[in-house]
């Protein structure tokens, strides 16, 4: 097991090199300059050109690249051009929205996802089915950020139950130890804070986790189908395994091996996600500071959270390889 | 199989709980004071921002969303008239200048002291100004201190030669507490208007120098800005710095001590919104008491529901340019033609937001120097056939660039203001070939980087009153966007601006809007209104159309 994880591990070094080289060479060739993204729509050629040599813009791409690289090695992601501000010190301000935002999601997903494809699964051909099958195949085909809007039309400009933007009611006093507000209203004991925070994060969690519940149903629905009809659930109730025992011991915890497969790749699409939810909820999350990095062309912070991202998404993926271990025993010997 | 369902239950329950709670507290809104956490009640505005301030420190700044903040936590020795752009007593009671327009004896305002305690005298202000003119090395960068540099010119010293020792400020002197004395090595006459912009805010001393506030980055990379423009803004104004949650809110607290009236409202949210629907929706919500930057379309339908919009005087200006390195648009016939091809009442009325007035001159009416007697060119379609005849150009094909996906103070819709504008160009017989572009960096690239473009939309929203702010920027000397060079007309437009006499400057300018608009570089199109929406319940919104709006006047209704 240890083998595997430092194998995995030590896979991730080319890759990451491989994407910072293309990540690098990719921001470079957007066109127009950060300098003009900086100076505004009067800046003079002159006033570009000073900026470029501050920033060293015009010097050559590999010894761009080289030192680009040897301040990632040391941790420095670089400072954002459009705030001025440390790029991982961003980050570290708002990864705690989007992890609970991406959480509140998967746990969404998952909560609902499993138990609705397992029903669908046991009823198979009858009502209930029909409708799972079709919901999930709607849920799938819709883009995430009109659902979001969808819901936060219907459900908080037109209904008013839940709140349209941000992380928590502005008027409302409370203090943040840790950054994640629900936490942090449970931590302090400001219950109100924390109700506050969650019902901001409803919607958005809801049109997050969308696509990946739709997925997880339909995954667990056809996997549990499939072991449902497997000779060794067939021998199994033979054998006389009375059905909860056997639902939960052979049908479930078979079925759930390919399903745990696609949890781990919906962290990234929850990740990717993340960016249109946040930017129609103004949700201040690593997507919505991305997606701002991506209109004002801020090289150093689209450099780093993409990069930040892959490693995210690689590790989670490494985690849920591990994870087949504890599902199934036999994966264990390996 | 029974988890499973008691985890369904249990996720419907929760979902039912938090939908019944969120609920309730729309119900009972604002007034509930839950746990004691939530401030409410109705001294709280929230005002939707479109972005953080990149600065706390305004005279690192030179955006709105700086200077919207800034405007509450500081002053300065100048401000508005309300509702104007007029140069108003703020922080300075009263100023005199000396006849040889170099020396301005300042009259200031007695027993006003910083949120730090520091006393607001004489020497504060010498204090400020030796520290705008004493920045060096990455603080004299645009981004930074912008414009102390484009008003004053210079700084004491600098590595770059166009900016060593080349401003006008020379010294600052504070002979007794209520009074500061600023030299000028030659004449600004603008001087005081731009005092009135948030970068010349009064700061203290104290607090500049205990949060090192000129502390800025280490090395040549990318500014960073020290504890003070980040944590510890401290002014005069109404309004306390409280906290910054980046990307998320800034919340400012009423100032106990402040000099003036500090009316309701006790505390500001500026929640940031980046998503124009998502203001709007937040405003509708009840989210927020208001937004800046209204689009067009917004406004019918938010008044509809019953929210008001507040419109400013506009301070802007939106042009058709003809640049001039076309050699067909080179020809002043040819120009004369798809000036009185252009339909402006129309475009106005179609395109632009209800309010907005037709422009004549490349400045609007508000500012000094506007003149009544420009040529016009009035709508004429007959005569610019006659025109491109004349010119021997009735088959003509013109470029027409325009900017995409974008909405600007001064052009909300550019995609339909072309379509509108082409219309009447393809009525008198030119052939239109759009050339769209997203607004940065492409756009905005080709008309300040390179002459390849022909006729194109732009605009400009002034910062203080003055002319130069306006034409100057224009066609203070050559440039790539208008492709012609004419020393006549530059010169006279710089010369105008360090006139001494207030009477004659007035009359120069005039003069120069009436030799421009003879020139015709540009069709000046409109100047459109900016609105901001509120909810019912706010009352008294100080719109200015230099945005000078300071929220100790605004009060809530519940």
């Amino acid at each position: 097991m240890l083998r595997l994880v430092m194998q995995r591990l030590a896979l991730l070094v080319p890759t990451l090199l491989g994407l910072s080289v293309l990540l690098f060479l990719w921001v470079r060739a957007l066109p127009g300059g950060p300098a003009t993204a900086l100076l505004g729509e009067r800046a003079t050629p002159d006033a570009v050109e000073r900026i470029n040599a501050l920033y060293g813009f015009d010097r050559p791409l590999v010894e761009q690249y080289l030192t680009w690289l040897g301040q990632l090695l040391q941790g420095n992601f670089g400072t954002s051009t459009r705030t001025g501000r440390p790029v991982l010190d961003e980050f570290l301000v708002r990864f705690p929205a989007t992890i609970e935002l991406t959480l509140l999601a998967l746990v969404i997903a998952v909560g609902v996802g499993i138990p609705l494809g397992y029903l669908a699964a046991r009823h198979q051909g009858r009502a209930l089915d029909h409708t799972t099958v079709g919901a999930s195949l709607l849920g799938v085909t819709i883009p995430v950020f009109f659902l979001a809007f969808l819901l936060k039309y219907l459900f908080a400009v037109q209904l008013g139950w839940f709140p349209s933007a941000g992380r928590q009611n502005p008027a409302m006093i409370s203090t943040h130890p840790t950054g994640f507000y629900v936490l942090d209203g449970l931590l302090t004991r400001e219950w109100d804070a924390a109700w506050d925070a969650m019902a901001h994060l409803v919607l958005p969690a809801v049109a997050l986790g969308s696509i990946p519940l739709a997925i997880i149903t339909r995954i667990t629905r056809a996997s549990v189908i499939e072991v449902q009809n497997a000779d060794y659930v067939r021998t199994a109730r033979a054998k006389g395994l009375r059905p909860p025992r056997l639902r939960r011991r052979v049908v479930l915890r078979n079925a759930m091996l390919p399903v745990s497969t696609t949890i781990g790749l919906q962290v990234g699409l929850l990740l990717s996600g993340a960016v249109l939810t946040e930017t129609v909820f103004a949700f201040n999350g690593i997507g919505s500071f991305l997606a701002n990095a991506v209109f004002n062309l801020d090289y150093a912070v689209l450099q780093g959270f993409i990069l930040f991202i892959a490693v995210v998404y690689a590790l989670v993926n490494l985690a849920v390889d591990v994870s087949y271990g504890l599902i199934d025993p036999r994966m264990r010997v390996r | 199989m029974r988890t499973i369902l008691k985890v369904t239950a249990v996720t419907v329950a929760a979902a039912m709980a938090l939908s019944a709670c969120a609920a309730s507290d729309r119900d009972e809104p604002e007034a509930e004071d839950g746990g004691g956490t939530t401030s409410s009640g109705r001294d709280t505005f929230i005002f939707a921002a479109s972005a953080d301030p990149a600065s706390l420190d305004p005279a690192f700044a030179n955006d709105g969303e700086s200077f919207r903040v800034a405007r509450q936590i500081f002053e300065g020795l100048v401000g508005t008239e309300p509702g104007t752009a007029d140069p108003a007593p703020l922080l300075a009671e009263s100023w005199e200048v000396s006849e040889d327009g170099l020396e301005y004896v300042f009259d200031l305002k007695r027993d006003v002291t910083f949120h730090d305690g520091t006393p607001f005298d004489g020497e504060a202000v010498c204090a400020n100004f030796e520290r705008w003119n004493s920045f060096t090395g990455v603080l004299q960068s645009e981004s930074l201190s912008y414009y102390w540099q484009k008003v004053n010119g210079g700084f004491a010293s600098s590595d770059v030669e166009s900016l060593d020792g080349t401003g006008k400020y020379e010294s600052c002197a504070a002979p007794d507490e209520h009074t500061a004395v600023i030299t000028l090595a030659s004449p600004l006459p603008e001087f005081i208007s731009a005092l009135s912009l948030p970068s010349f805010s009064m700061q203290s001393p104290t607090a500049l120098e205990e949060y090192g506030a000129d502390d800025v980055g280490g090395d040549s990379a990318a500014p960073v800005l020290p504890e003070y423009a980040t944590e510890h803004p401290t002014g005069t104004g109404p309004f306390v710095f409280d906290s910054w949650t980046r990307g998320q809110e800034i919340v400012l607290a009423g100032n106990p001590d402040y000099w003036g009236e500090q009316g309701q409202v006790q505390r500001i949210v500026f929640t940031v919104i980046d998503d124009p629907t998502a203001r709007r929706q937040a405003l509708q919500a009840g989210d927020i008491d208001g937004f800046d930057l209204v689009g067009p379309a917004d406004v019918v339908a938010l008044e509809e529901e019953g929210f008001q919009i507040v419109d400013r005087e506009p301070f802007n200006i939106l042009y058709l340019g003809m640049n001039q390195a076309d050699p067909d648009l080179a020809d002043l016939t040819v120009r004369q033609a798809i000036a009185h091809a252009i339909n402006k009442e129309a475009l106005v009325a179609q395109t632009l937001p209800e309010g907005t007035e037709v422009a004549t001159n490349f400045v609007p009416p508000s500012v000094a120097g506007w003149s009544s007697d420009v040529e016009t060119y009035e709508y004429d379609p007959d005569r610019a056939r006659e025109l491109l005849a004349e010119a021997g150009k009735s088959d003509l094909t013109i470029d027409f660039n325009y900017p995409t996906n974008v909405s600007r103070p001064y052009m909300p819709t550019p995609e339909q203001v072309f379509q509108s504008i082409s219309a009447d160009l393809e009525e008198v017989g030119i052939t239109v070939n759009a050339v769209p572009e997203p607004w940065a960096p492409d756009y905005l690239d080709r008309m300040q980087g390179t002459p390849d473009h022909g006729l194109h939309l732009l605009g400009w929203t002034g910062d203080y009153n003055d002319t130069y702010n306006f034409i100057g920027v224009f066609f203070g000397a050559e440039s790539n966007e208008w492709g012609f060079s004419d020393p006549e007309l530059f010169e006279m437009i710089g010369d105008t601006r360090y006139q001494t006499s207030v009477d004659e400057q007035t009359a120069a300018y005039e003069a120069a809007n009436e030799a421009i608009l003879e020139r015709l570089p540009g069709v000046p199109l409109a100047h459109p209104v900016p609105s901001l929406a509120f909810s019912p319940s706010v009352q008294g919104y100080p719109a200015s159309p230099v945005q000078d709006e300071v929220y100790n006047v605004i009060s809530l209704d519940d």
